[in-house]
This record gives structure tokens, sequence and C-alpha cells, in this order.
């Protein structure tokens, strides 16, 4: 039995094909019980999110099974021609798919590193794999598996941590110059896209007020009641500065508006309650030397960009100790499938009665030396005959079931029963899957 | 001579304490967050259970010389922050704490260790009530002086736009901001009992209220100094930066008094 992984992402395919192969809601359900419905599918998970859509099954015959998935793809979206589709796809087999789950789902694939969305769509393709009964012993484990790394990677690594878009930067900084934001008061400046971004951020995060300020008199008046905030004359800013903690500045004018002189006035003004300024204007709105008066912190779109770009950084090193977690688990999880395998475990079996029958052997003969040799050949032959009748039933059970779901758990069974150490040769081990 | 055993198993216990936490200041990972707590946890007590049975063997509160003086100070200064950490749970202060901690214990253990015999002059029960005030007051005003220069610290990442794994895990500067002022606003009704418990105490020892020893008078320099400085916060908002250093200038002279001035000047307060 082989895991099989046929699939495309924002690696391999433009969005005008990932858009057209995804599986929403009622087309995921129905579309696991159409794969699974043929007999070359033992089981299958699709998982389709917005950047990928992959199919993990567990076939028989390899080539066969990608095959069949590739026609059932095709079938899904029978306008895009097989040859195209095939020309995005990629296939992994064993090894190779739950190095490539394990990965996606620490989000070490995503187009975002450390996004968390991830994580939660692959429980939900889970999940409804569960639901319809699409899965067995081997995809169960593979995915339960893969939450478990993906949580590893999380707690022991900073991946997920510190903000990539500027937005959340911005609020990233407030909270390191203000201890709780429930208590400060924002204020937006103008109507920038990215301003008003910013400010929706701060709401979330808890801030107290939004003063929203805007030429257009009734655009601040929108504004203000979507973040449940309150509006101030465009002229009466610089006054409602003494009372703010947070200004967000985004107007198209091409000058300063906030100058030096005005802000030493206000911080004296405000008896020096820091003020934190962000500039996401281009040209800029704020005059950067406010940056050297005391309790004052100006942030620029460059400076905010380069919070990011280091954040990223981050997030790119501790991806690195996310590889190593994602190869520890890789080892163990192949260790186990490996171990599943019927033949091996028949041959552990097989192995291990035999030593046992040599070994209590020995000891009989060494306390009965007075036998002849055709006796001793007798008894030989007997314990011979008596583990072969023993073993007989069982190995038969076992090569029968080899070839389905099942066989697994009785390998697994044998396994735990007899105490057997399979060994996986390390050659066979450690080969990287080419591509099918 | 127990009280020494378990002095030493502090002294121990903070090196591990410092080294932990001054290593948590540069490692990505918080694994060992929890280590250095159980070490400080372990010195405290044992600090704790040293100051007890010194207090036992020589049946006087043990802050008549200056290595007892040190030492309480070092349990005071672990004191504050473990109840700090409780409140406001910054646990990086401990990688300021320690190391002063260490510092000023390792000190305390290079002066002469045995108990003697109690100076005529001591005895008396102001003996505990002053020095308990007067140490405990200064180890407040270390604490905002760590606060003082973990503020400036991160106003500068903040306003060169520096961000390396100290500004990340530095707390907000409204945060340090307030833990300088709280324990300011701790550390002077401290000093202001230490000072008149001290001139009482004097009173009976020496007949006078205040002679202008150069203890007093730079205890009282130093209760002019932060009164003046709690005023302009609360008058003038000098906040922020210039409260940072403020602590840190008050805290140099704390050490003056403390130490600095039986070491170079000539008084009658010869003990500590």
């Amino acid at each position: 039995m082989d895991i099989i992984l046929v699939g495309l992402s924002h690696n391999t395919a433009p969005v005008e094909i990932r858009e057209r192969l995804s599986f929403s809601g009622e087309q995921l359900t129905a579309g696991i019980s159409r794969l699974r419905a043929h007999e070359e599918i033992l089981e299958c998970v699709i998982l389709s999110t917005c950047n990928r859509v992959e199919v993990y099954t567990t076939v028989e015959k390899p080539e066969l099974g990608v095959a069949r998935v590739k026609d059932f793809l095709h079938a899904y979206q029978p306008d895009i021609p097989l040859e195209k589709m095939t020309l995005h796809l990629y296939t992994h087999k064993n090894e190779g798919v739950v190095r490539h789950l394990f990965r996606v789902a620490s989000s070490l694939d995503s187009m975002v590193i450390g996004e968390t969305q991830i994580l939660g769509q692959v429980k939900d393709a889970f999940d409804c794999a569960l639901l319809n009964k699409t899965t067995g012993v081997v995809l169960n484990k593979l995915f339960k598996k893969s939450i478990f790394t993906a949580k590893r990677v999380r707690t022991e690594t900073r991946i997920g941590e510190s903000a990539v878009s500027i937005s959340f930067a911005a609020v990233e900084l407030a909270k390191k110059i203000f201890s709780n934001l429930r208590s400060k008061t924002g204020m937006l400046i103008g109507a920038g896209e990215m301003g008003e971004l910013a400010a929706q951020n701060l709401v979330n995060s808890g801030i107290k007020e939004i003063v929203v300020s805007n030429r257009n008199y009734g655009r601040a008046l929108d504004l203000a009641r979507s973040y449940n905030g309150r509006v101030t004359r465009f002229e009466d800013f610089l006054q409602e500065m003494v009372n703010v903690d947070v200004v967000i500045c985004s107007t198209g004018a091409p000058n300063y508006v906030i100058r030096f002189e005005d802000i030493e006035d206000i911080i004296h003004r405000r008896k020096n309650r820091p003020l934190f300024f962000i500039d996401i204007s281009v040209p800029r709105n704020i005059d950067p030397e406010i940056n050297k008066i005391g309790n004052v912190f100006l942030y620029d779109i460059d400076d905010l960009q380069a919070v990011v770009e280091t954040n990223l950084k981050t997030r790119k090193e501790e991806a690195e100790k996310g590889e190593q977690i994602v190869a520890e688990e890789v080892g163990k999880f192949t260790q186990w499938f490996k171990s599943l395998e019927v033949v091996p475990t028949i041959i552990a079996l097989k192995d291990k009665v035999e030593e046992i029958r040599r070994k209590e052997l020995e000891r009989t003969m060494g306390r009965l030396r007075s036998l002849s040799p055709e006796e001793v050949q007798i008894i030989d032959g007997l314990t011979n005959t008596i583990i072969n009748k023993i073993l007989h039933n069982p190995l038969v059970a076992l090569k029968l079931e080899a070839h389905s779901t099942n066989g697994l758990l009785y390998a697994e069974a044998v396994r735990k029963l007899f105490d057997l150490e399979i060994k996986v040769s390390e050659k066979e081990n450690q080969s990287d899957e080419p591509p099918l | 001579m127990i009280n020494i055993f378990f002095f030493k198993i502090a002294l121990g216990a903070y090196f591990l304490g410092t080294a932990s936490f001054l290593y948590q200041l540069i490692s990505r990972r918080e694994g060992h967050k929890r280590f250095s707590f159980a070490i400080t946890g372990v010195g405290f007590l044992s600090h704790t259970v040293a100051l007890i049975t010194r207090t036992i063997e020589a049946a006087h509160i043990p802050i008549t010389n200056m290595h007892e003086a040190m030492s309480f100070f070092s349990w005071a200064l672990v004191l504050a922050f473990l109840l700090i950490e409780y409140k406001y749970r910054i646990y990086v202060l401990g990688s300021f704490v320690l190391p002063l901690t260490f510092i000023s214990l390792i000190s305390s253990s290079a002066l002469p260790m045995e108990i003697k015999m109690l100076d005529p002059m001591l005895q008396s029960a102001w003996l505990g009530v002053h020095t308990i005030f007067a140490i405990m007051g200064a180890a407040a005003f270390s604490i905002a002086f760590l606060a003082g220069v973990m503020y400036l610290l991160q106003e500068w990442f903040l306003k060169s736009k520096r961000f390396n794994i100290l500004y990340s895990k530095l707390p907000s500067l409204d945060l340090l901001d307030d833990l300088n002022y709280r324990a300011i606003s701790f550390g002077f009704p401290l000093l202001t009992l230490g000072i008149i418990t001290g001139s009482i105490w004097a009173e009976y020892a020496w007949g006078t209220y205040w002679n202008w020893d150069p203890k007093q008078t730079w205890s009282l320099i130093l209760w002019l100094f932060y009164a003046a400085m709690l005023h302009s916060r609360l008058s003038a908002g000098w906040r922020g930066k210039k409260a940072a250093y403020m602590a840190i200038i008050g805290f140099v002279g704390v050490v003056f008094t403390f130490v600095g001035v039986n070491m170079l000047l000539q008084g009658k307060h010869i003990f500590v």
C-alpha cells in the first residue's frame, strides 16, 4: 500500500487554475465520496484552500491511483484540458506525502510563512473526510500527526510571532509604547486605504476610541460610524491631539500637515504623555524631525516596512527550526508506516519463533546427551512441525489481508502481541521518493 | 553557624539565577524561564532561612554591619522582584534584578561574616525598625533605577527603530514608567520613616535628633531629591525619559549614602 498525493498550490499554479479547481463545502463532500467510490482508492482526503487543492489517498497501485485522481480532477473541471492541468500538478509518494502535509499544516509551505489559517483548514478537510468515512488507519494517523506536528512547530518556534503586515506592525509598535490600548484614543487623519486598515486594527486590538478628521466632513462621519468613533473638524485636529495617543496620518496632501513646532507645543500641553505617530502617506505628511522630541515616536511607511521585513526574516529563521521538527516527525511516521507492511511483519514473526525454538532446543539437547543422532533429528523435526502448525493460520490470515487496510491492523496487532521489532532498512527509509 | 551555610546556598542559587536570567535575554526560547524562577525561589528561601537563623543565633536583628546590611538589601531586592512579578508579570526584570542582587550579595560575602558582640550604642529597639525601613527603601529605589535603565533601552530601540531580541522582551514604555513611579512612591515613605526613626534613635544614643552627620546629611539630600522627583512628575509631567534619568541619578545617591559615606567620609554612623 502507498500514500499518494496529487495536488497544486500557489507554487505551481496561477490563481485562475486554483480557483476553478477549489472545492467548497458541498462539492467537497460529494467529491470525496465520489473519489472513494473507486475501488483503487482505499482512503482519501481533499484539502482545498484558496492557495492549494490537494488530494491525499492511499492506493494499492500508485501509478493507477495517480491516474485515477487526475481523471477525477479532470472530470470535476472538464474545461481545463488534462495536459494543461497536469502541468500544474505535483505528485508525491509515501514519505514525500508525509513531509509535504506536515510542512503544509505547519505553515512552512504557505505564501506567508507562519500564517495560522492553514492548520484550521487541514483540520476541516480531515473532519469532512471523517464525517464521510473516507479515511482509514493510515490517513487518520497521517492527519492527526500533521496537526500534532503543526502544534509543535507553533509552540517550539516563534514562527507565528510578530506582525507581517504594515497595519499590524503599527499596532504591535503601539503595544510597545502603551501598556494598555483600552485606555488610549486613536486619531485617523485623512482617509487613505492603508490608514483605514491601521485604524481598524487598532479598533480590533481594543483601543478605546477613534477620532476621525478629514477635509471631507461627510467621509469623516462615515468612517467614524464604522469605527464607532467620533469626528473632529479638519481645522481642529491639532487641538484634539492633546487628548489622543496614537495618530495615523494618511492624507493626500503634498506637504507636511503636522509640523515640528506644533508637536513641541502639544507634547508640552500633554504633560509629556507619549504620542505615537504613524505616517502612512506618500509624500509624507509629518515632519520627520518630530521623532527627536521627547516622548514622541514617529514611524513612516518605510519604517513600518522595515519592521515587517525584519519580522519576515525572523519567521524564515524560525522556519528552519520548524523544518527540523517536521523532519523528526516525518521520521517517526515513516517508521510506523513501514512497520505496518505485512511482509516484514511475517518475516519478523517467523524469525522470532525460530529463534525461540533454536534456543530451547539447544538447552534441552544440552541435558539429553545420551540421545542418538536419529533421535536428535526426530526431536528437531517435532519442534519444527509444532511451530509451523501454530503459525500456519496467523500467517495465512496476514497474507490474505495484506492487500487491504485491515492488513495493516492485523500486522500492527501481531507486532504488538509478539513484541516484534521490524527492521526498516536505512537505505529505504531515507530514499527520497522520485516524483511519479 | 547554620546561617552562613544557608547564606552560601543562597549565594550559589543567585549565581545560577543570574546566569539563567542573563541567558534568557538572548535566547529566543522561553523554556527555561521556569528554571530561572525556581532557582531564584530556592535562593530566596535559603536566604530567608539564613536571616532567621542569624537573628536567632545573634539574638537581635542582624543588620549591624556592612555585611549584614548588604545581605538584607539583597533579600529585600529579590522580595520586591517576586512581588512585582506576581502582580505585573515582567519576568525580564529578573535579568536586571538578579545580577544586582548577586553583586550585592557577593560583596556582602567578601566582608567579615561572623556574629560579633552588639555594640552598646546599637542596643535599642530602634535597631530593627530604623534599618529595615532604610534598607527596604533602598531596595525600592533600586527597582526604580532598573526600571529606568530598561525604559531608556526600550526608548532608544523605539526611537532608533532597532528591533532586536531585547526589544521584543522588554515590556512597553508605559509599564516601565509606571513601575519607576510606583517603586519611588513606595520607597519615598520608607526613606522618610528611616530618617525619622533614625533621628529619634539618635536622640537616645547621641543626645540630639539631628547633628549633620554625613549619613544624615546625605539621607536628607536623597529625600529632597526624590521629593522633587515625585513633585515634578505630578505637577510638570516629568515622566518617561526624564523620570528614568532621575531614577538613575537617585540610585547613584542611594549607593553613595549606603556605602560611599562610610568609606569616604568621617561620621558617627560608623556601623553601616
